[in-house]
């Protein structure tokens, strides 16, 4: 039982890295198309740095993600302590509309921002799509995430911290500042790194809601593969995956040495 | 619990804490499904505009054949990529949990995870392609080359591949409070190995298997990309017809009726599975 258990993990592993380990090995196969191994060439890389537009599309997707994880984390912690803290009218309804980006499929909630942007373009006569319609979209997924992640936290807190806290005289702010928010940085900061992933991952919202001149590098990837294959992308893709995996095993490295 | 606080100072708070993020839920959230639910009553202009009469006529369109047909390949690709993944994803969750490595299992677990949506489907139309990986394994023993896509079964393969992850995590977070005590107990009680699963471990996982399900579900059904890239036009989904009426279509107000109808029946069918689930699937859910 537990040598079939084995055999069915390797399989299952097998299966997740071995798309990925292809992908990798064809970016440096000097063939255009097929699998044979015709000879090892960095020229899909060359090509790829000597392309000004993959640059703008890198920049345009960091600045669409920093931004919008910005912004969605305050707004995220915010109503999270206001939902776990108080009472007021409409809270219920507020909980039911946070499920919504969470649940509904995306494209869904794409076609209805790009819907939003056209009505208020008609009536206002802005915002034309562009790189910050992309970020509104991002920032409306990114906050229900965010405050459900800090809320999590939150909940496990104990509140009679900050009650001492205001016997001993500390004010609002001041509670929040120095006992509230150290006491739920890890939720924070766990939501943020969340946030951040969503926006680098993100493409049907950024489908729905970019104009030109505000394509991203998943937008990218999508037309040029709309095209046909292309040992270009092969190498971006393999720059992608060994950026991801360098975070994820630097934040497990730092993780492990905090224990 | 903000006994010294007055009335004022308590608005206050409440205005700073919930008023920026209800605010924005409310204008990027709440506005935006009343505009498509308006959208799915009216009618398409000659320039694809939105105009009257106002009327059921949207909704009346999604009985036609068409429509059935790409609801029941959605429904389709939704209930076999979840099946699959509890296949695959259930076993490995228990391996990944009694495994005394399991947190370096978890971190291989994460990194197609964290790679790029985009590039896990491009992966596959590599290796299905016809000069590709799976082709060229298959020559070897002197079979195809065939056209592997665009097919269903490319699409709900990369479908599993793309959203497995999202199976594994919460099972293994049951799994990791499954109290194994209890299997001992019901071997001494003279249980089976497959019995005593069957009663004393896996209830204590159905919180898992309901999340990991509903996370699977849901994008598998209601992705459009996966359908677009590997399907390209043979399989047809919900979210396909909605990016057509949305893209090249330009029929916004038929697009806003096949999304009302997909948030509709997500929701619903979220609404059923947490009460199925009682008391504690709601809880999960809310």
């Amino acid at each position: 039982m537990k040598r079939l258990l084995s055999l069915h993990a390797l399989l299952v592993y097998l299966f997740l890295y071995l798309p990925i380990l292809v992908i990798v090995a064809l970016s440096f196969n000097e063939g255009r198309r097929g699998v044979r191994f015709t000879g090892f060439t960095l020229d899909w890389y060359r090509a790829l740095f000597q392309d000004p537009r993959v640059l703008e599309y890198f920049l345009n997707t960091l600045i669409v993600a920093f931004t919008s994880t910005l912004v969605a984390t305050v707004l995220g912690t915010l109503l999270a302590l206001g939902l776990v803290r108080y009472r007021f009218p409409g809270k219920g309804f507020l909980r039911y509309l946070l499920y919504i980006p969470v649940v509904v499929p995306d494209v869904v909630l794409g076609v209805s921002l790009l819907l939003l942007f056209a009505f208020a373009r008609e009536l206002l006569g802005f915002p034309r799509l562009s790189l910050l319609t992309v970020i509104l979209g991002h920032i409306t997924f990114q906050v229900a995430f965010v405050t459900l992640v800090v809320r999590s936290r939150l909940l496990l807190l104990d509140p009679g911290l900050e009650e001492a806290a205001r016997d001993l005289g500390a004010r609002g702010l001041q509670t929040f500042l120095h006992v509230t928010l150290p006491l739920a940085w890890p939720g924070v900061a766990a939501g943020a790194l969340l946030a951040l992933t969503l926006s680098l991952d993100d493409f049907v919202v950024t489908f729905f809601t970019a104009g030109p001149g505000a394509t991203t590098l998943p937008l990218y990837i999508y037309s040029s593969v709309k095209l046909g294959i292309s040992p270009k992308v092969h190498a971006l893709s393999t720059l992608i995956v060994g950026l991801s995996a360098f975070f994820l095993a630097l934040g497990y490295a730092l993780s492990r040495r905090r224990i | 619990m903000n006994e010294a606080a007055t009335p004022f100072q308590r608005f206050f708070r409440i205005l700073v804490t919930v008023g920026p993020g209800g605010l924005w839920l409310f204008l990027f959230v709440l506005l935006p499904s009343l505009l498509v639910l308006l959208a799915s009553f009216m009618t398409r202009g000659p320039y694809g505009e939105l105009t009257g009469p106002l009327g059921l006529h949207n909704y009346l369109r999604l009985l036609e054949s068409p429509y059935l047909q790409a609801f029941a390949q959605s429904l389709w690709v939704g209930v076999w990529a979840t099946l699959i993944s509890v296949l695959l994803g259930y076993p490995l969750a228990f391996y990944i949990a009694r495994h005394p490595r399991r947190d370096l299992l978890l971190l291989l677990l994460l990194i197609p995870f964290f790679t790029n949506f985009l590039i896990r489907i491009y992966a596959w139309l590599v290796l299905l392609q016809k000069e590709g990986v799976v082709n060229a394994f298959l020559q070897a023993f002197g079979l195809g080359p065939f056209a592997l896509y665009p097919s269903f079964a490319a699409v709900l393969l990369a479908t599993v591949y793309t959203f497995l992850p999202f199976f594994v995590l919460p099972v293994y977070a049951s799994v990791e409070h499954t109290d194994w005590q209890l299997l001992e107990a019901a071997y001494d009680l003279g249980a089976r190995p497959f019995k005593a699963f069957f009663h004393a471990i896996l209830p204590q996982t159905y919180p898992g298997l309901f999340a990991g399900s509903a996370l699977v579900f849901i994008p598998a059904m209601g992705t459009f990309v996966v359908a677009d890239l590997l399907g390209a036009g043979r399989v047809v989904l919900i979210g396909n017809l909605i990016q057509q009426q949305f893209g090249i279509s330009r029929d916004w107000a038929f697009g806003g009726a096949l999304s009302i109808f997909l948030m509709g029946f997500v929701l619903l069918a979220l609404y059923l599975y947490a009460r199925a689930q009682g008391e504690r699937g709601f809880r999960e859910l809310v």
